[in-house]
């Protein structure tokens, strides 16, 4: 079968001051000095993207960089955009990806780019490094042939973050890290969530008190985008989710981001429906004069084109009911 | 054609334009409306997040509202959408899970049996309704209007949760039923993004970029006007419209519609009855290339 290739070309050594650099905002097509390439190809249709562009290296074109070793996503160095979304080019197939026999690939606009399809990882590796990625071990360390002992089911926890394989595609994508390239993203996160819950680690109560600073788990928007990217099921968001579960417990609540999810919830717990017109109120902080000013412009703006929710909050009938599922569940949070 | 019918918060709250715009198009769409009146906040994820047991049990109890009624389960809301889907997929797998919610519902007068189909308006019009029976009723052909869809989040990922993995075409139904109702879809990568909501008390730095940056690309790429799914997109997208221009530094201007509010513009029905005047970014603009005042 013939396949039509084209290909995202950059060279940072020719551009070094170019544009597909990380910045606001990021762009999201073509930098003036990427140009497409297309390469035609001759495959049969089990061919996966990484054989095409390995059979454009060999036969084709041997100025072309492509990052790869395993093939069978378990180093995770040829991630890579492939018709614009963060995918590893060894497990896709082509067929699955092209139209009309045509894909194509480039190295995603979010990550700074060496050459080519080779994205400079090193964002990635410093958000990872920033999280402590290594057990801080519980005194007195076992000696000689003894080891620390850990219940199974402690362990059953962190399996799944076990299974990343660093290819970064996660953070290719993610939403939150596109606007802000300070936000340490999913995977240093999951990855953080896993030494966090790990029993035999010491500093538990410092990581937490780390991890809910600006730039760490509440910069997260939630939007699901690294559970479908990742290919090894790690779902990183979940993750991050449990590592504010137990940032809440641990008492680390003097945030924004405790405060509207408890705001929300004594909202439901309440009337049974969300209470707009408080959330943000108390979410900012009652005492927070400048934020709450902040937001009075936007609140008129809506206020004249009858958006408002109304001033009296009515409850759901029934909501005897909701609050019983609260009392019997147990509290606000876990 | 009968369905539990769940408005969600916001379009009871900040988004009446919706509820109203639902509630007239439902008619002409062949839609017996049966309010769930008594069913909770879903929770909008937050819930979930804090305390996925209690979400759980806050959802089982409305999909067994809708069971009660004899009917599906029908979202005007991505978010909604997302949140009943993943509650619906985690008890489907979980019979413990299930044992254990049901336990504490037992004194609600429901039990959840698992057999309520939860699927939003969206999903409904092409796979329910089907788009040969729509065509018929658009009188007021979009001809002329470059529309770019916005589907958010929830409506798309988790994709298992979805049913994107069985149906891949449902991230195409907005485009759809653009084309079908006489527009021109327009094409952009902000499509399948966050619009920023979820962030905004917490985050608004970040979130209103987030909204800014996809409507800056929709409006480049020509759009007239946006349509969403989701009256918390609608909130970031319209709501925040003038601070968002702030937060990226760039002229906005571009109207937001739900999707009850496009259709119903087809169907005939005047701006005013949509509640087309209730927006914060004017939608005369864009009416106006239909020949519509607002």
């Amino acid at each position: 079968m013939k396949w039509s290739i084209e290909v995202g070309r950059y060279d940072r050594s020719q551009n070094p001051s170019g544009p597909n650099v990380h910045g606001y905002p990021p762009p999201y097509e073509a930098a003036p000095a990427k140009r497409y390439q297309i390469f035609e190809v001759e495959l049969d249709d089990q061919a996966m993207v990484l054989d095409g562009l390995i059979a454009i290296r060999e036969y084709q074109d041997e100025s072309l960089a492509v990052r790869c070793a395993c093939r069978s996503a378990i180093c995770g160095s040829c991630g890579m955009w492939i018709n614009g979304k963060a995918n590893l080019a060894c497990t896709t197939k082509l067929r699955e990806v092209a139209q009309d026999g045509k894909v194509r690939v480039e190295s995603p606009p979010s990550m700074p780019v060496i050459r080519d399809l080779v994205s400079d990882m090193t964002p990635f590796w410093k958000k990872n490094l920033s999280v402590r990625p290594w057990l801080e071990g519980k005194k007195p360390v076992p000696q000689g042939l003894e080891e620390y002992r850990v219940p199974n089911a402690a362990m059953e926890n962190l399996i799944q973050e076990v299974s990343c394989i660093s290819c970064g595609l996660c953070l290719m994508d993610c939403e939150s890290f596109a606007i802000n390239p300070d936000f340490l993203g999913p995977a240093a996160l999951a990855k953080a969530y896993r030494y966090a819950d790990d029993p035999r680690d010491a500093t538990v109560k410092q990581r937490l008190g780390d991890y809910s600073q600006a730039n760490g788990i509440w910069e997260c928007t939630h939007c699901y985008m690294c559970v479908d990217r990742c290919p090894k099921g790690v779902a990183p968001l979940d993750q991050i989710l449990k590592l504010r579960r137990m940032a809440v417990d641990a008492g680390f609540t003097n945030n924004a981001g405790t405060r509207h999810a408890l705001a929300f919830a004594e909202s439901v717990r309440d009337s049974g429906r969300l209470n707009e017109l408080t959330l943000l109120p108390k979410s900012v902080g009652l005492f927070n004069i400048p934020a709450q000013l902040r937001a009075l412009p936007t609140a008129l703006n809506m206020l004249r084109a009858g958006k408002m929710p109304p001033i009296i909050h009515h409850k759901i009938p029934g909501v005897d009911r909701i609050k019983n599922i609260f009392k019997k569940v147990g509290g606000l949070f876990k | 054609m009968k369905v539990a019918f769940w408005p969600g918060c916001v379009s009871k709250g900040a988004c009446p334009e919706l509820y109203v715009s639902m509630q007239k198009i439902a008619p002409t769409l062949g839609l017996e409306l049966h309010e769930l009146t008594e069913a909770p906040c879903t929770g909008a994820g937050v819930l979930t997040e804090q305390n996925p047991e209690l979400a759980y049990s806050l959802n089982a109890l409305s999909l067994a509202m809708a069971e009660q009624k004899g009917a599906d389960l029908m979202t005007i809301c991505s978010t909604c959408q997302g949140v009943l889907s993943g509650a619906q997929h985690k008890l489907a797998a979980d019979q413990a899970l299930l044992g254990r919610v049901n336990g504490v519902l037992a004194d609600s007068g429901y039990q959840y049996r698992g057999t309520t189909k939860v699927k939003h308006l969206l999903w409904m019009l092409v796979e329910d309704i089907g788009l040969d029976k729509l065509r018929p009723l658009v009188k007021r052909p979009l001809t002329g209007l470059a529309i770019a869809p916005f589907y958010g989040c929830y409506i798309l990922r988790p994709e298992e949760h979805l049913g994107l993995l069985e149906k891949p075409e449902r991230s195409t139904y907005l485009e759809r039923i653009i084309e079908l109702l006489g527009g021109t879809p327009v094409e952009y990568f902000g499509k399948s993004k966050c619009c920023g909501f979820p962030m905004l008390t917490f985050n608004a730095d970040t979130s209103l970029k987030m909204a800014g940056k996809h409507l800056a690309e929709a409006k480049t790429k020509g759009a007239d006007l946006l349509v969403t799914p989701c009256p918390l997109c609608h909130l970031n997208l319209d709501g925040q419209q003038p601070d968002a221009a702030k937060a990226i530094n760039e002229p906005l201007g571009t109207p937001v519609f739900h999707l009850p509010q496009l259709l119903g513009l087809a169907f005939g029905f005047s701006p005013h009855e949509l509640r087309l005047d209730h927006h914060v970014v004017n939608t005369k603009l864009a009416l106006d290339k239909v020949e519509l005042k607002v």
